[in-house]
């Protein structure tokens, strides 16, 4: 035990200091871990399974419309709205009927073909009208609405919530600290004493570890209790892609804030990173949304390497080794900017 | 800079002083091999900074002028992590007593005022029982009860066989703790000695001020004083620079009052590092 008069390793001090700068900060604290919460909590509620849902149908005021409302009604699948005819459009384009009905043989249908919405309303609305006028099925299927745990959109985006998270508070928390640090000139007092450069720069990706266990256990701690969500590979999985996210992305953290003299250009630098990430890599709709040719691209961000794993883990039961390549992924990410950082770090 | 060549030997005190932009901060910067110079060579305890980084940076210790130490962190917490970079020194507790900051030890930095903040970063550049302290305007902005502890806490440093190099435009601090002292201006050391060699070397022990109502005397007038080495005039204040009080002020006073020129203001004083500088430069040194 080498003599530090009574402090510990520098790694743990460093470490500790930063993990206590970060809790007497409120809007940190506030930011990191309500934040998060109240979202989930937000979109959860916004996206929770409902059963099928009334479709609501405009119909416009004109001869033929009350024996339209009729067989509309009867199916039972629907909402009929009256519409005067000057306000169709307006109708669908504001979104008060995904469709608009025009009485007449055969009858018109209004609907915004882009929304995804819109065209199913126009198939149930125009499937129900010709059974009414006689049309008979060549065969009845068999439904077998899905709502199992693991399937429902709440569990697939707890995990795109977490990965959300574990990257804006790992490029944040490190981030701002580091350049906070550089205009106040403590980097350059700390770099006149003995202090291990790499041990400084690894304090800060260390603490982010400290903050994650916190992060996510309310996260999904929060999701659990509220949604039901499990996680199917077990705590341990996915304990282990959250830490290897969190290192991952502190290194980007530290890549991004290497040269920034100021808050304002580390800010911007950090949105320019995260940005591309928040839209392709799938935290709110799946990154197969995007044409083909940019799925290498895609799969190779390291925020979509860790939505993928996490949601493996949760709800498909996938082991570590099943997610093998997007650990690849993340561990390179996070090596190569730590080293990166390392070398092009501006310390005055 | 150029042309800065000065030795400074162990266990003693040398203050580089200077107006602001003189290029204290920047000497002081190469030798704590914070900055690299362009030409020349520095030496510190016999080592160089290119081959020997690892070990001057555990021998010496550093405060700098613009650092601000985290607001968020105690005092304890601050000195407890800039400890732990060493491994050999006082401990935490012994740190806080030395700089007198063991009842506040557990108040964040941010509360501290100007006083403490600065004697807490000189428990920072202590940390490590350094052999040679840097301090860049260490008491720059405190209130005079501040600069004196701060200035008492460096003489027990001293006293101990240290060696300190500071840099301060307060003449009077200079004075106080200096054994030697090097005046900078405009990136040149301009005069090199102990503060009474410097006073000496203007050849006048004493500085006379006055303000006349009206027409200013005629310089030439006033340089033929008796005992008057330099004049110098700013508006309506005049400064004799003499070796011999008791003859000017009475010559003075008879030229004066033979002129019906009345005195609005008349002081003098033992000459100070300070007139060095006004000697050695013309200008002030606050506003220089």
């Amino acid at each position: 035990m080498r003599d530090r008069g009574g402090a510990s390793h520098p790694l743990v001090e460093l470490t500790m200091a930063r993990f206590r700068e970060f809790l007497r900060e409120p809007e940190a604290v506030f930011w990191v871990f309500a934040f998060p919460v109240i979202m989930t909590c937000a979109l959860g509620i916004a996206f929770r399974s409902r059963g099928a849902e009334p479709v609501i149908v405009g119909v416009v005021e004109q001869a033929g419309a009350p024996a339209l409302r009729q067989a509309l009604e009867a199916s039972g699948r629907f909402t009929v709205r009256r519409i005067e005819p000057a306000e169709i459009e307006r109708t669908v384009r504001d979104g008060r009927a995904p469709v608009v009905v025009v009485p007449g043989t055969p009858p018109e249908y209004h609907f915004d073909e882009a929304r995804a919405e819109s065209q199913v309303a126009r198939l149930a609305v125009d499937q129900a009208l010709q059974r009414a006028a006689g049309r008979e099925d060549v065969f009845a299927a068999t439904e077998r609405p899905i709502d199992a745990i693991g399937s429902r959109y709440i569990d697939w985006l707890v995990p795109g919530l977490l990965g959300m998270n574990i990257m804006s508070t790992g490029l944040w928390g490190v981030g701002f600290s580091i350049v906070q640090a550089r205009t106040r000139k403590l980097l350059k007092r700390l770099v006149a004493t003995p202090m291990s450069r790499a041990e400084y720069l690894a304090s800060h990706v260390l603490s982010r570890l400290l903050f994650l266990t916190l992060e996510t256990v309310v996260i999904v701690g929060f999701a659990w209790l509220v949604f039901d969500v499990r996680i199917r590979s077990g705590v341990m999985a996915l304990a282990i892609l959250a830490v290897l996210g969190a290192l991952s992305f502190g290194g980007l953290g530290l890549l991004v804030a290497s040269r920034a003299r100021t808050i304002e250009a580390v800010s911007g630098l950090m949105n320019l990173v995260m940005m591309p990430m928040w839209v392709l890599s799938g935290v709110f709709f799946a990154s197969s949304n995007f044409p083909e040719p940019m799925q290498p691209f895609i799969q190779a961000l390291p925020l979509t390497a860790l939505n993928d794993a996490m949601r493996g883990v949760m709800n498909e039961g996938l082991s570590l080794a099943a997610v093998g390549g997007e650990v690849g992924v993340l561990a390179a990410w996070g090596l190569v900017s730590f080293a990166a950082a390392l070398r092009i770090f501006r310390w005055q | 800079m150029n042309g800065l060549d000065l030795e400074v030997a162990r266990g003693e005190c040398f203050g580089l002083l200077g107006p602001n932009g003189a290029g204290k901060t920047t000497t002081i910067e190469i030798l704590e091999g914070l900055v690299e110079q362009d030409a020349g060579e520095v030496e510190i305890l016999g080592r160089h900074w290119r081959s020997d980084r690892a070990e001057l940076r555990r021998r010496i210790g550093v405060q700098l002028q613009e650092t601000q130490l985290n607001d968020k962190l105690t005092v304890e917490e601050t000195v407890r992590l800039f400890r732990s970079f060493f491994t050999d020194g006082l401990n935490v507790a012994e740190l806080l007593d030395v700089v007198e900051l063991g009842a506040k030890r557990r108040s964040f930095v941010g509360k501290l005022s100007g006083g403490q903040k600065q004697r807490l970063a000189v428990a920072c550049a202590l940390a490590g029982r350094p052999e040679l302290l840097f301090l860049d305007e260490p008491t720059t902005g405190l209130d005079p009860q501040s600069r004196r502890q701060l200035w008492e806490l460096l003489a027990r440093f001293k006293a101990d066989g240290r060696t300190i190099l500071l840099t301060t435009h307060y003449m009077d601090e200079a004075h106080v703790l200096c054994d030697r002292v090097g005046i900078m201006d405009h990136g040149s050391l301009i005069a090199l000695g102990t503060p009474r060699e410097l006073v000496a070397s203007i050849g006048a022990e004493h500085v006379i001020e006055f303000n006349v109502d009206g027409a200013v005397p005629e310089e030439t007038v006033l340089r033929a004083l008796p005992g008057v080495r330099d004049v110098r005039a700013r508006g309506d204040a005049v400064a004799l620079a003499t070796s011999e009080l008791h003859s000017t002020v009475p010559a003075l006073l008879r030229y004066l009052g033979d002129r019906h020129l009345a005195l609005s203001l008349l002081s003098t004083h033992s000459a100070t590092l300070e007139d060095v500088f006004v000697s050695l430069t013309g200008r002030q040194l606050r506003d220089a």
